[in-house]
């Protein structure tokens, strides 16, 4: 059941691994907003090769284009739109306790994490060792994302532009100018 | 590279709720929230090479929910600004009883 990884995979998902963990480190603890918008972008990208390394290339380029090209884009947008680039003169940190309770609930998941996969998978519902990567050559790349979202969850899909729709029509909404007028 | 993806998705989603718990400014607090959905997104990944492609199908989904939520979010953000001129949550307590 164990697969042995070439060691060429397995440097690379550690170091992928390590960049995302310290771009996100840099991320939160930046003043500056675009600072940290950046980093993030950063963290983005390490998490798409970490995608690619795990066979699901698609996935992988849908992160660099619709995280890192649109959604980043929005929220650096949205900084220089509100000249908020500067960093806060106050300070912009909450309390101790804030912090503490945020590092409690880190331990909590982590020991969540451990207990889960210290555990055995389901065998019934484990696929072969090479399942993602056999039906990455049958299917392509999109094909194993587009064969059971147009078939198992076609309505869902479905159901996923009248969102994106009514996301449009609420952000037109908020977004709009209010002279005087109810509405 | 299952449990390694687990562990470094379990990382990244608690650095996303770290930031959440300790910033004030809304769009960093925004961007912490697109950091958890992330890590997420590595879980089902993860998970979609032991359990066949649906998790990756999820992902997608996940995609859309955060698009639609940050145009929503961010909306909402621009409209506090034009009200109180400012993004930071400790001056934003309208709602407080």
């Amino acid at each position: 059941m164990q697969l042995q990884y070439p060691l060429f995979y397995t440097f690379h998902f550690y170091l992928f691994g390590v960049i995302a963990l310290a771009s996100a480190l840099a991320f939160v603890t930046r003043k500056s907003p675009v600072a940290a918008a950046l980093w993030l972008v950063n963290t983005m990208f390490a998490i798409s090769a970490l995608f690619v390394l795990l066979d699901a290339q698609f996935i992988g380029v849908m992160q660099v284009l619709v995280y890192a090209g649109a959604i980043m884009v929005v929220f650096l947008f949205v900084i220089m739109l509100l000249n908020l680039g500067h960093p806060s003169e106050i300070a912009d940190k909450r309390g101790l306790w804030a912090t503490l309770i945020a590092v409690g609930m880190g331990i909590v998941l982590v020991a969540q994490i451990m207990v889960v996969s210290s555990g055995k998978v389901a065998t019934p519902y484990v696929m072969p060792p090479n399942f993602a990567a056999d039906q990455m050559k049958k299917l392509g790349a999109v094909g194993t994302v587009a064969a059971p979202l147009f078939n198992e969850y076609l309505l869902a899909f479905e159901l996923t532009s009248v969102l994106l729709l009514v996301a449009i029509a609420g952000a037109v909404v908020l977004g709009r100018k209010r002279d005087g007028r109810a509405g | 590279m299952l449990a390694e993806s687990l562990a470094l998705s379990a990382a990244l989603f608690t650095i996303g709720v770290v930031g959440v718990l300790t910033r004030r400014n809304a769009i960093i607090i925004f961007m912490c929230v697109e950091l958890m959905l992330n890590a997420v997104n590595l879980t089902f990944v993860a998970f979609s090479r032991v359990y066949g492609a649906t998790g990756q199908v999820f992902v997608v989904f996940v995609m859309t929910v955060a698009a639609a939520e940050a145009a929503v979010g961010l909306a909402i953000i621009i409209a506090i600004f034009r009200h109180r001129q400012t993004v930071n949550l400790q001056n934003i307590n309208l709602m407080k009883g």
